[in-house]
């Protein structure tokens, strides 16, 4: 039952994604104004929803929906290329430290162990502190770089355990470089796990981008994220309660999503393991029993 | 060693394989596991060997080490030479080891389930060792398909799309085998390729092995357990015991004549049809741990023959016949074969009940 739930709640999950990333592609076409209009600066500033604006306007004047539908451009992108880039140095990491094994194994965990021993968003505050005006290739570089630990634990256990596999001694027996066999017989192994991981980071990621926005790290003006309108608000929340809500609301609704769709992913992905892949309780060989 | 004096003679031209006081050593927490410990063989080009042994006396790391397959904690000793087609494996590069590997000398797993990768297709799989050695999708993908028809599997232009769980054990054995033959290699390795089978499954595959030796006058080192297997298929058997060669002979003198009592043993142990007997007998005991080798000779506490010497001297191998050879001090002292006792496991067990 659980089951049905959680793959209904994927369903509607990646509608909402496939949704928010449409709205955010035809932005130009479907924002009622532009993102950066002030409208009125006197008779429009800071105006509460209405049929005319229907999420309001903020301090500036600026139309409220059009801004958060253009900060949607920005905080999604932002999100998915942070997370490709922490994915792809997090799997090159994991598949080497695991493959590799022994002191080369032993040298790149406790490598690891001293990085995540820093508090990741102290240290985003002081280097983008550093490269102000870098704007969002700063934002992705940042979270991306800092964003690869926990992933690259998850696929170095999953490489230590699809190593013992006897298909893999059975490509090495046959010639296959280690490349090859890793790319080949590894990867495969990866993936789903790597998945599941890197949809529940976007969630992460979309919050910690809002928050990292609100500190005024983030984009500004044209290609104000989410939390950057938010920030535009600051000091007047109580008067103006739509300027936080609108914004606020979607980077909770997003993140929500790919949470709840990291959930599906995963239910699918360990399903496939359970009939994919045979007995499950063969033994790791070892060359000692043999 | 020297005084390992195989059976190898003048006539014999020079072999395919030529081991030489192969050393495979674990260095595991509870000591050093001398897994193979000083084993000498050699194979000729188109011969079938068997090498004989219970689980644990080395036979299958004595394989490994032939691919240079040995993984940490375990390492190949250095004085260990392993000679193949008059190329050093011990000093060879990595890459040329990856070249012989598959190419020249392939292996045939012994679980065909768990040896094929479930996520590709048979014929992908075959098509990949190709693909190793160079050669081009289209050549691959060619090759892979005549050799699913050359180990049998009908219709092998479909059976190539399927993925291995669509085929039966035994079929799956079969690409296995074929993954191993698709480079035509001098010498296959078969670490106990029937035992994971149905007996009926078991007879078709060992035929299969013997047509395509035949056929590609492919060497084959057989690695298995079982004796029944070993005299279908194999012209010489090599026997070990404890990490060692204990007798080595051709299949006939071997089944006819043996002369260590492991092998012996071995052969009582094995059901013979016409024979009524109510219960097979059984080697008393167990393999000794191979952290811990005893002095002497290894087999000694399971034997109804030992004594004093056999304590104190470790046997070399010595000539019995023309090509065979023993580990047992019973070549100089043949007379005791005739008054066999309780061996030492025996008596220990019953001084405890």
């Amino acid at each position: 039952m659980s089951s049905i739930v959680s793959r209904r709640g994927a369903l509607i999950a990646a509608t909402f994604i496939a949704l928010l990333a449409l709205i955010a592609m035809a932005a130009p076409i479907i924002s009622p104004y532009s993102p950066t209009a002030q409208l009125d600066i006197v008779l429009q500033k800071a105006q509460p929803p209405s049929w005319a604006h229907l999420f309001g306007t903020d301090i500036a004047s600026r139309d409220l929906l059009s801004r958060v539908i253009y900060g949607g451009r920005t905080s999604l992108s932002v999100a998915l290329l942070a997370v490709v880039l922490s994915t792809t140095v997090g799997i090159a990491y994991g598949m080497v430290a695991g493959y590799a094994g022994g002191v080369t194994d032993m040298v790149m965990m406790r490598l690891l162990d001293g990085l995540l021993a820093i508090p990741r968003v102290l240290l985003l505050i002081v280097a983008l502190s550093f490269w102000s005006g870098g704007g969002e290739p700063a934002l992705i570089i940042g979270i991306g770089l800092t964003g690869w630990f926990g992933m690259s634990r998850l696929v170095r256990a999953e490489v230590i355990a699809a190593k013992p596999r006897e298909y893999v001694s059975a490509a090495v027996a046959l010639g296959a470089s280690s490349r090859r066999i890793l790319i080949r017989h590894i990867l495969p192994n990866v993936i789903g796990p790597a998945t599941v991981s890197a949809t529940v980071a976007v969630a992460q990621v979309i919050a910690l981008e809002a928050g990292l926005s609100f500190l005024g790290l983030g984009a500004r003006t044209a290609h104000a994220s989410w939390g950057s309108i938010i920030l535009d608000g600051q000091g007047a929340f109580a008067e103006f309660w739509w300027i936080p809500l609108f914004p606020g609301l979607a980077v909770v609704s997003t993140a929500l999503a790919f949470n709840v769709l990291g959930d599906g992913l995963r239910e699918v992905v360990s399903g496939r393991q359970l009939d994919g892949r045979g007995a499950p309780a063969d033994p790791p060989q070892t060359a000692a029993t043999a | 060693m020297n005084s390992a004096r195989g059976p190898r003679t003048a006539d014999m031209p020079k072999p395919l394989l030529s081991i030489q006081d192969l050393r495979t050593y674990f260095y595991t927490e509870a000591g050093v596991a001398r897994a193979v410990d000083g084993v000498s063989l050699h194979i000729g080009t188109g011969e079938t060997v068997g090498l004989v042994g219970e689980s644990g006396c080395g036979k299958s790391v004595t394989a490994m080490s032939v691919l240079r397959l040995i993984q940490p904690p375990g390492r190949i000793e250095a004085g260990s030479r392993l000679e193949f087609e008059g190329r050093d494996l011990m000093t060879i590069t990595d890459r040329e080891l990856r070249g012989i590997r598959g190419a020249r000398i392939a292996m045939v797993f012994q679980e065909p389930m768990t040896a094929l990768n479930p996520v590709f297709t048979v014929g992908d799989q075959i098509a990949e060792v190709v693909r190793i050695h160079g050669g081009t999708r289209k050549e691959a993908w060619d090759k892979a398909v005549e050799m699913l028809g050359v180990v049998g599997i009908p219709s092998p232009a479909d059976r190539a799309g399927d993925y291995p769980h669509q085929l039966s054990g035994g079929m799956r054995q079969r690409v296995v085998i074929a993954m191993a033959l698709v480079m035509n290699p001098a010498l296959v390795i078969a670490d106990e390729p029937t035992t994971a089978l149905d007996v009926t499954i078991q007879a078709q595959i060992l035929e299969l092995l013997r047509d395509l030796q035949k056929k590609f006058g492919t060497s084959i080192l057989l690695i298995t357990h079982d004796l029944g297997v070993v005299a279908e298929t194999a012209s010489r058997v090599i026997v070990m015991y404890g990490g060692e060669v204990v007798e080595e002979a051709l299949v006939e003198t071997l089944f006819d004549q043996p002369h260590h009592p492991y092998t012996e043993g071995l052969l009582r142990a094995m059901p013979r049809v016409g024979e009524t007997r109510e219960r097979l007998s059984t080697i008393p005991g167990t393999v000794p741990p191979s952290t811990a080798w005893p002095a002497g000779c290894r087999f000694r506490d399971r034997c109804p023959y030992s004594w004093d010497r056999c304590e104190k001297e470790h046997p070399a191998l010595y000539q019995i016949g023309s090509g065979h050879v023993s580990r047992c001090h019973l070549a100089e002292d043949p007379e005791r074969r005739a008054h066999p006792h309780p061996a030492l496991v025996e008596r220990a067990a019953e001084a405890l009940t």
